[in-house]
């Protein structure tokens, strides 16, 4: 068995306040390289939550989140966005891309702020990563000029900027219709067939999670099910 | 950091209306500041410049600082002696060419004696109370501007009339009095002269050029009704500035009361002091006042982009990265609203130096204005650092946001 990309060790997560609630009670969650994982429940039942703190957007109030092995709680908050940077891309229920730059902008901006590569290099990848999703006519327009699949496709593109073995995606097609939600989702199917990555969802939609490689189900901030997809027979 | 600068701009183009305000904000902070400083040190140093002109830089007069010991004090080891009135000292610098000739020895300007009076000139029956000082035209013109301020006649013309006189130009005016004219002048020892007013001067200091007259020296000297006697030695100095130290020079030397021309104006100096205490709080305020416009504009574009600052966050860019972009955003708008302050300022100067103050009996004069690459540097910086300052606080908190809030929120 392959060493897990991310491994949560008895992750606690508790908003503090007058009356302190328990977003994630004790996880214990191993994701392994080219898995396609569904994190599902009801809302409000810590999904999303649990997802944060594998992306290290968060911190565990207990608990470990170790990335490649490497334990993360200790980290200074630089290095915990090196960590991001290099190792995880996120794609969100609402797009984010920044309004007043072009798509191919949007993609480098990771590249850039990682700085490994020249500019020359960003901008040719970013091309390729747009070309490969089927983006290559819109590359110098703007957000506001596309769809909100393409937007969300865009999304995709960015979290692959930095070439990360996972991909963390928190309801990626929640704000989408059915015609583009497919498409969303066939792209991260091909993330994991193709590009070889580790894509880990959070929907609440079951039919969906239902044709992801495993599902991991919370309830009230436990996991209750952990289990591999039975392949449905064509 | 190109990415940083990158979006900066794009912050800062995007949002070009709001920007100039704020910019202009700056620039109109820098500009009147730039113009006020150039204002307030060019009256400043104009009116120096006249004083320094007008007045001489030393002054050594035959005052001593104590009256005359009594016989009994100079014999006995008399504590104190009470009641008693002091012997008349003859007065006047005791052998006066002696004095000069010895100063002329090590300092550096020129020296020339006088014997100053007060007096009351009468013409055509008007009476004004004046200051006559005894000059020695051949060496008058080396330590005043006199030869110079001349309007009519000139200094040798003292020569020329029995018991010749120079008469301020205000004077002459009150007086009524033209050149030519006998005017009467009475001494305080009751000793009237008739004189002839062979020329007028104008120092540009009222005070001057309405209570004073020159008469030669030998004229001083029966006025006074005291033959060779010289009451006052004016220095020039090569350099203005080193008036204190060598008035205390001489008097140490001499033993007269001899006072430079910093002491003599001392409460004008300090007045000048207050005024440059005012200006610099009015020009800090000016300059404040515009880096709240900058605060106010970096604040709203934090607020705006908090979504972008969370996404960016969440992506891996750190705080420190975060805060830049903002900071430098704070920066352009500071280094825009320097520059064109920096120009408008100029041109302010420029302008004012265009107006021209009429006043009756003297030349038109244009506002004194200076020009020093200082004031722009101090404008600038100030404007600029405020401008940082402002928008650093809300850059630190902007890029302190937690971008799980965010990115919650906005679902």
């Amino acid at each position: 068995m392959s060493e897990p990309l991310i491994e949560a060790r008895n992750v606690t997560r508790v908003l503090p306040g007058l009356v302190p609630v328990t977003l994630v009670q004790s996880v214990n969650l191993k994701i392994l390289p080219r898995e396609f994982v569904a994190i599902t429940g009801p809302s409000g039942s810590g999904k999303s939550s649990l997802l944060y703190l594998l992306g290290l957007l968060d911190l565990p109030t207990e608990g470990d989140v170790l990335i490649g092995g490497r334990s993360t709680t200790n980290m200074a908050e630089d290095e915990r966005a090196k960590v991001r940077l290099s190792n995880l891309g996120f794609v969100f229920q609402f797009h984010f891309l920044l309004p007043e730059f072009s798509l191919t902008e949007n993609v480098a901006l990771p590249m850039r702020a990682l700085g490994e590569l020249t500019e020359a290099e960003i901008g040719e990848r970013a091309a390729g990563l747009l070309d490969s999703l089927g983006l290559a006519d819109h590359r110098h327009k703007r957000p506001d000029q596309i769809s909100g699949g393409q937007r969300q496709r865009v999304a995709v593109a960015r979290a692959l900027a930095n070439e990360p073995p996972v991909v963390l995606a928190d309801e990626p097609t929640g704000s989408l219709d059915s015609k583009s939600s497919a498409q969303v989702f066939d792209l991260l199917r091909s993330l994991v067939d193709e590009r070889g990555k580790t894509v880990v969802a959070v929907t609440h939609d079951l039919t969906l999670a239902a044709r992801m490689d495993r599902q991991v189900r919370i309830v009230d901030g436990r996991i209750v099910a952990d289990e591999k997809t039975t392949p449905v027979p064509a | 950091m190109n990415l940083v600068f990158n979006i900066a701009w794009t912050h800062v183009r995007t949002r070009a209306r709001q920007t100039l305000i704020a910019g202009f904000g700056v620039a109109t902070g820098v500009g009147f500041s730039i113009m006020m400083a150039s204002l307030m040190e060019g009256s400043q140093d104009d009116f120096v410049k006249t004083l320094v002109n007008v007045l001489p830089h030393v002054t050594i007069s035959d005052e001593r600082n104590k009256p005359t010991l009594q016989p009994g004090e100079v014999r006995y080891a008399v504590a104190e002696i009470h009641g008693l009135t002091p012997e008349v000292r003859r007065r006047g610098i005791k052998n006066p060419m002696a004095s000069i000739a010895a100063l002329e020895a090590w300092v550096p300007g020129k020296l020339t004696p006088s014997v100053t009076s007060k007096g009351l000139l009468r013409y055509a029956g008007r009476d004004v109370a004046v200051s006559i000082t005894g000059i020695d035209p051949r060496t008058e013109g080396k330590v005043s501007n006199l030869e110079t301020q001349m309007r009519q006649g000139s200094l040798p013309a003292l020569y020329r009339a029995t018991n010749a006189i120079i008469l301020g130009d205000r004077l002459a005016d009150k007086l009524a009095a033209k050149v030519g004219a006998n005017v009467t002048i009475s001494g305080s020892r009751n000793i009237r002269i008739n004189g002839t007013v062979v020329g007028t001067f104008h120092s540009g200091v009222r005070q001057v050029d309405e209570g004073a007259a020159y008469v030669l020296i030998k004229t001083g000297q029966i006025l006074e009704g005291q033959t060779g006697l010289v009451n006052e030695i004016r220095a020039r100095l090569n350099d203005p500035m080193i008036a204190r130290s060598v008035a205390a020079r001489i008097a140490a030397e001499t033993g007269y009361k001899s006072v430079s021309w910093e002491e003599a104006q001392e409460d004008l100096l300090s007045a000048f002091q207050v005024r440059n205490i005012i200006m610099f709080t009015v020009v800090g305020a000016i300059l404040l006042v515009a880096s709240f416009g900058t605060y106010n504009i970096i604040s709203t574009i934090t607020h705006e982009k908090s979504r972008d600052i969370a996404i960016m966050k969440s992506l891996g860019l750190t705080e420190r990265t975060v805060r830049r972009i903002f900071v430098i955003e704070a920066m352009a708008i500071g280094l825009a609203g320097a520059l064109v302050g920096s120009v408008l300022g100029y041109f302010m100067c420029v302008g004012l130096g265009l107006i021209e103050i009429k006043t009756p009996f003297v030349d038109a004069t244009r506002l004194p204005l200076k020009y020093t690459i200082n004031h722009y540097l101090i404008a600038a910086g100030v404007a600029l650092f405020s401008s940082v300052v402002a928008g650093y606080f809300p850059a630190r908190k902007a890029a302190r946001v937690h971008p799980v809030e965010i990115i919650r929120g906005a679902t």
